[in-house]
Formats: C-alpha cells, sequence, structure tokens
C-alpha cells in the first residue's frame, strides 16, 4: 500500500492544480465572462450584469483567497452553479445525464482497443520480420489521419449510403429510456460504428508500443535460457517475454488517457452522441462558462481515477511494486 | 529544415558530400519515406501560395460554379460558394505546416531548458520540475486547450500558437532529462568541468549537442503533436475561421455537409494531406528510432537459430543512468513518482541506504 498511497498523494496534486487552473484561467484572460455574455445578448440591461456575475459565480466579494476558498467549497459539494445555455437546469444535472454515455462506449471500446492492439503487438515482435510486422506502415497511416475525417468517411459509407448503422444519437427517438430491452438494443446498435472508429484508430498506436518493447525483450538473456531449456514457445512468448513488456505498455496506457479522452470528444462531435463532449461543444459555442469549466475538472478527475486504477494493477502485477511495501 | 535533420547529426558529415549520400543509402528505409514525404509538403508549403489559380477567398457568385466536380479549370473542384478548392489547399497546408513548425521549435526549446535544467539542478529542483511534467502529462491536454480558447474573444493564430507550445512541453523535457542524467556522469563532463568550463558554457557545447538526436524526435513528434491538435480545435470551431488551414477547411465542408451532398473533392484533399503529413512524420521518427536503436531496425542481417531469429551479438550495451543524489527533500518528491518503483530493484538488491 506504501507505493499506492505515494501515488494517491501525487493524484491529489495533480487534481489540485487542475482546479487551480481551473480557478486562474477565467481571471487571467484578456476581458471577462460577464462582459462577453452581455454582449452576446444585446438586449440584456445594464442592471443584468450584477445577476449574470452571481449566475457565473465570478461576482464573489471579497479577496482573491476568499473567492478561491469558497470556489473550493463549493467544488467539494458538488456545486458547480447553473448553466447559462440551458437556463434553469444545473451544471451538475447535465453532467449526470451525460457522462453515462461517454464513461460506457469509450470505456468499452478503449479496452478492447488495448488488449486486441496489446496482442497483435505481442504476435508480430514474436514474428519479428512476419505479416503482421510488414502490415505496421499501412497501421501508422490509419493511425496518421485525423480521427474525425475517418469517422466522418465511414458515417457517410456505412450510415448514410448503406443505411447498415444509425448516423447520429445514443438511441432511437421511438423508444423510451430505461432498462427495458428495446432501448437497451437500440443504444447498442447506436454505439456499434462510434466504438469501431475509435478501436480501429487507436489500435496501432498500441501495437506499435507494444511491438516495440517486445522486439528489445525477445533481446534479453532469460528468454534466451528459456527457449535453451526447450520450454513451448508460447510459454516463452506469453510468459517470458511478453509479461515483462507489458509494464511500459501499462505505463504508457496510463500517459496515453489522455488522449484517448480527446478522441472521445471528437467523435461525440462526428456522431452527434449525447455524451460529456458534445455538451463541451455547445456550452464553447454558446459561451457557457460555468459548464465549460465543470467539464474540464470532470474529465480531468477521471482521467486521474483511472491513473490510479492503472496504478493498483500495476501493484498486482508487478512483484517490484509489492517489495517496496515491504523495504519502504 | 526538417528533412535535413537525420543526415546532420554528424557535423562531419556535412563537409564531405561522398559520405552524406553513403548515409542516405544507409538510413532505413521508413525514414527515406518520411523525409521525402515532409520534403514535397514544405515545398509545397513555400511554392504552393506562389502558383494558386485563383483567390482562396474569392466567392465565385455564378450558381454553375458551386460544388463543381474536378475540371480543367478547377483542378480539385469548387466549393458551395464557388471558391477553388486547390488554391485553399496550398495557402492551408502553409498555414498549417509553418504554425506547426512554430509550436514545435517554442514547445521544443521549452522542453530542452526545462529538461535540462531539471537534471542539471538535480535534488529538490529536479523533483519539483519532474512532479510538474508529471502533472501537466497526467492532465487531458484537448479539453484544457478547448477551454483557454473559449475564453479567448479574440482567436488569432498568436493565440493558438501560444496555448499549443505552453502544453506541448512536458513529454519531451522528460525525455530530455532522462537522457541529460546519462550524459551527466560521462568522463568528458568531468573532464571539462576539471579544466574550469563555465556552466552554461558545458551545457551548450556539451551536454547539448550530445542529444541532437533526441532533440530531433521530440521536435518531430511536438510538429506531428500541433498539426493534430491545431487541425481538432479548428475543426471544433474554435480557432480563427476566417483564414485557410487545413483544419478550417475540414470545418467548413463539414459545416456545409459537403460529405452529405458527395463532394468528396472538398472533403478529402484536406484530411489526406493531413494524414499523409502526419504519416511522413511518425516515418521520420522511427527512422530516427532505428539509428539510435539498432535493434528496431529490420532482421535482415540476423541469423536463424532453432527456428528463431536470434541477433547474432547485442549491439548496444545499454547504459543505465547513475542514480541520481537526492536531497531529503528532493527524495521525498520522487517517492511520489510512478518511476519510484525501479529504484524498488537496487535498494532490495543490497546496496539500500
Amino acid at each position: 500500500m506504501y507505493f499506492i498511497a505515494r501515488r494517491l498523494v501525487f493524484y491529489l496534486v495533480a487534481a489540485w492544480v487542475a482546479l487551480t487552473l481551473n480557478f486562474f484561467i477565467p481571471r487571467a484572460m484578456p476581458g471577462n465572462a460577464v462582459q462577453a455574455i452581455m454582449a452576446k445578448f444585446p438586449n440584456l440591461q445594464p442592471a443584468a450584469y450584477k445577476a449574470i456575475e452571481a449566475l457565473l459565480g465570478v461576482g464573489h466579494a471579497g479577496s482573491l483567497w476568499h473567492q478561491y476558498g469558497a470556489y473550493l467549497t463549493d467544488i467539494a459539494h458538488f456545486n458547480f452553479g447553473t448553466s447559462v445555455s440551458e437556463y434553469p437546469a444545473s451544471v451538475g444535472s447535465l453532467l449526470r445525464e451525460t457522462i453515462p454515455w461517454t464513461l460506457t462506449l469509450v470505456g468499452t471500446a478503449t479496452v478492447i482497443a488495448f488488449a486486441v492492439g496489446t496482442g497483435l503487438g505481442v504476435l508480430a515482435a514474436w514474428r519479428h520480420g512476419g505479416w503482421l510486422d510488414k502490415a505496421l506502415p499501412g497501421l501508422m497511416f490509419l493511425q496518421a489521419i485525423p480521427y474525425f475525417f475517418l469517422a466522418l468517411i465511414l458515417l457517410d459509407l456505412l450510415g448514410v449510403t448503406l443505411h447498415i448503422f444509425p448516423i447520429a444519437q445514443g438511441f432511437s427517438q421511438t423508444v423510451i429510456p430505461g432498462l427495458n430491452w428495446p432501448f437497451i438494443s437500440s443504444a447498442v446498435g447506436h454505439s456499434i460504428l462510434p466504438a469501431f472508429t475509435i478501436v480501429i484508430t487507436s489500435l496501432a498506436g498500441w501495437m506499435l508500443q507494444m511491438r516495440n518493447v517486445m522486439v528489445t525483450t525477445i533481446g534479453e538473456d532469460y528468454v534466451l535460457a528459456g527457449q535453451a531449456k526447450g520450454l513451448p514457445g508460447r510459454r516463452v512468448m506469453v510468459s517470458y517475454a511478453a509479461r515483462n513488456a507489458f509494464l511500459p505498455q501499462l505505463q504508457g496506457f496510463g500517459l496515453a488517457l489522455g488522449f484517448v479522452v480527446s478522441g472521445a470528444l471528437i467523435m461525440e462531435i462526428v456522431f452527434s452522441y449525447p455524451g460529456i463532449g458534445l455538451l463541451l461543444l455547445s456550452a464553447v459555442s454558446s459561451n457557457d462558462y460555468p459548464l465549460m469549466q465543470a467539464i474540464f475538472l470532470v474529465i480531468t478527475f477521471a482521467v486521474l481515477l483511472a491513473n490510479l486504477i492503472i496504478d493498483l494493477v500495476i501493484v498486482a502485477v508487478d512483484p517490484r511494486a509489492r517489495t517496496r511495501e515491504v523495504t519502504g | 529544415m526538417t528533412a535535413a535533420l537525420p543526415v546532420t547529426a554528424d557535423p562531419s558529415a556535412l563537409s564531405a558530400p561522398p559520405r552524406q549520400l553513403g548515409r542516405w543509402r544507409r538510413l532505413p528505409a521508413n525514414a527515406k519515406v518520411g523525409v521525402i514525404l515532409m520534403g514535397l509538403f514544405i515545398l509545397a508549403a513555400i511554392i504552393g501560395p506562389l502558383l494558386t489559380p485563383y483567390d482562396p477567398s474569392f466567392q465565385n457568385p455564378l450558381p454553375s460554379l458551386s460544388m463543381q466536380a474536378p475540371s480543367a479549370a478547377h483542378l480539385l473542384g469548387t466549393t458551395q460558394s464557388g471558391q477553388d478548392v486547390l488554391s485553399q489547399l496550398l495557402v492551408g497546408i502553409r498555414l498549417t505546416l509553418v504554425l506547426a513548425l512554430i509550436v514545435g521549435v517554442v514547445a521544443t526549446a521549452l522542453s530542452v531548458i526545462v529538461g535540462v535544467t531539471a537534471a542539471f539542478l538535480g535534488g529538490f529542483w529536479d523533483e519539483l520540475l519532474s512532479l510538474l511534467c508529471n502533472v501537466f502529462l497526467v492532465i487531458p491536454a484537448l479539453p484544457l486547450l478547448i477551454v483557454l480558447l473559449g475564453y479567448l474573444t479574440q482567436r488569432g493564430q498568436t493565440s493558438t500558437i501560444l496555448v499549443l507550445s505552453l502544453l506541448g512541453w512536458p513529454w519531451g523535457a522528460r525525455l530530455i532529462r532522462a537522457q541529460t542524467m546519462a550524459i551527466r556522469g560521462r568522463d568528458f563532463i568531468a573532464a571539462s568541468r576539471e579544466t574550469g568550463e563555465k556552466t552554461w558554457r558545458i551545457l551548450a557545447f556539451e551536454i547539448i549537442p550530445n542529444q541532437t538526436g533526441l532533440i530531433a524526435a521530440s521536435f518531430v513528434n511536438t510538429v506531428l503533436y500541433a498539426i493534430g491538435a491545431s487541425v481538432a480545435l479548428a475543426f471544433i470551431g474554435v480557432t480563427d475561421l476566417s483564414s485557410w488551414s487545413l483544419g478550417t477547411m475540414l470545418y467548413w465542408a463539414q459545416s456545409q455537409q459537403a460529405l452529405q451532398l458527395g463532394a468528396w473533392w472538398w472533403f478529402a484533399p484536406p484530411g489526406l494531406a493531413v494524414a499523409f503529413m502526419g504519416t511522413g512524420l511518425v516515418l521520420l521518427n522511427t527512422g530516427i528510432d532505428e539509428l539510435g536503436n539498432p535493434r528496431l531496425r529490420d532482421a535482415a542481417n540476423a541469423s536463424t537459430i532453432a527456428g528463431r531469429r536470434v541477433r547474432p551479438t547485442d549491439p548496444t550495451p545499454v547504459l543505465l543512468a547513475e542514480q541520481p543524489q537526492r536531497g531529503r527533500l528532493g527524495a521525498f518528491l520522487h517517492s511520489f513518482s510512478r518511476s519510484s518503483l525501479l529504484d524498488a530493484r537496487r535498494e532490495t538488491g543490497g546496496t539500500g541506504r
């Protein structure tokens, strides 16, 4: 638990940095949010200035430190303020509606892409110079295509032209959301194409990384020793080479999560998927600052939490992490 | 400029043209393709805007010229408002590339400064800078970029460059710090210190020239990141939409439903241009990697033993970075990082403190 406790402190520091950035960005930017909103709605009376200030939570009385304290208290109570674009709705309720969609779809697709990509990377390295290895440049091209470009083309081809998949939204308009079969099947049907686009664009990255680490591990003496002992090839490949190459892969997974989230934001914009990315886009286009800030915080915290889970997995997989507990 | 990087890594290659040719031949095939691709794009960025047949923003009012398929007059067709796609593409490649190169230079400079400073000061400052690096690596960049740009009322190219550079340095800084640590302990550094060279001189003439390869790789990576991020931000619509870049072309094509209307000539060229640029950079980078790590190179000269390929000898003696000296505060900060796991091996190995 020593290692995990230390990492927990690191994530708390990271979360504090994110919170502080979030607090200072609106105050450091030229112009101010209230004026931007006033400019956007010309028929607002000047008297509305104070009201908007209160709405955005920027009009707190007192010093900067006092405001900072009030801001942290609000966040600790999950009080993110009121949305400007969807006026009476609180930011919290909007987040609660959208987060499950993003989490389910992006989570599943990422885990699939990671598992399949790692597996293919192991095979590509084991048969160094084989056909899978030779296909890598092609996969790199697939990865270099801007995600939304590929997604839009697939959407046009499979959705608009061939009518295999639905073209937008998270579920069809004819079903009632809830725990019933028509809704679930409709939601799953709507998520296949978005998930597929995420998987094929991120697959190559995992594969390339695993292959490169694995190629280096295969050159190690203990792999040769395993081979010399006459162990079956599969056993050497999986328990000798791949197991050791997997740790850097896991650490890379933690660092790459930010990119995964970025891809997911754009995926939702392309497919009009009712998740947090689409909400962020509409918040930006309608200058809904409280919503924008809350979404940034939620995404950051989700990534930090996922990283903590990866650390737990590392402790479970890597004996060194457990010995450290004893010495520490 | 980018195209020549792997070749000019050794200064002696510059003075001897015949050897340079030999180096080009020895370059991995991947890197060659990358160099050629990027060379073509840089060429297009330099001379492209001089060759544009039309003004990219000129809206031709003739209704027959709206959404016209490629023809002799408009080699890549026209947009909904009769603008020439080829002209937009040529101007857009320049803007996208220039923006990415500037971000690459600024962010790489930042990462060299932070990485080298951290490794050289050591102790507390090193751990503080590393902590900062790790924090910025773990905070997702795109949402932060969107929020930052969302607050700006005037979104020009400068603000995009600034914001992208500010978030682009941590990855390179981490790598450069590790490399500086490894170099710092070598004898020639100790020797130059003994001869009384000043610290800045050691940094500028001994340390930094010795990691040209790594700096080049992190520059290429940063350019790649800048292209991807700027195109994505333009597509979302939070950058300056009045000038032509590959991202804004895609934004207008998408918002005016080019695909649904079947206008592939409007939508495909900018997307493919970004894809080929990205592939060129990735290939260039794997090329640089393979130059530095021969194990990743093709298994062409490996012998076959027992049905499996085994390298004849291990070509790269792996230099372990010297364990850095940490003060009490520095060691405390370090114990929060994921890489502190690697210390466990040495500590349990008996040498422990």
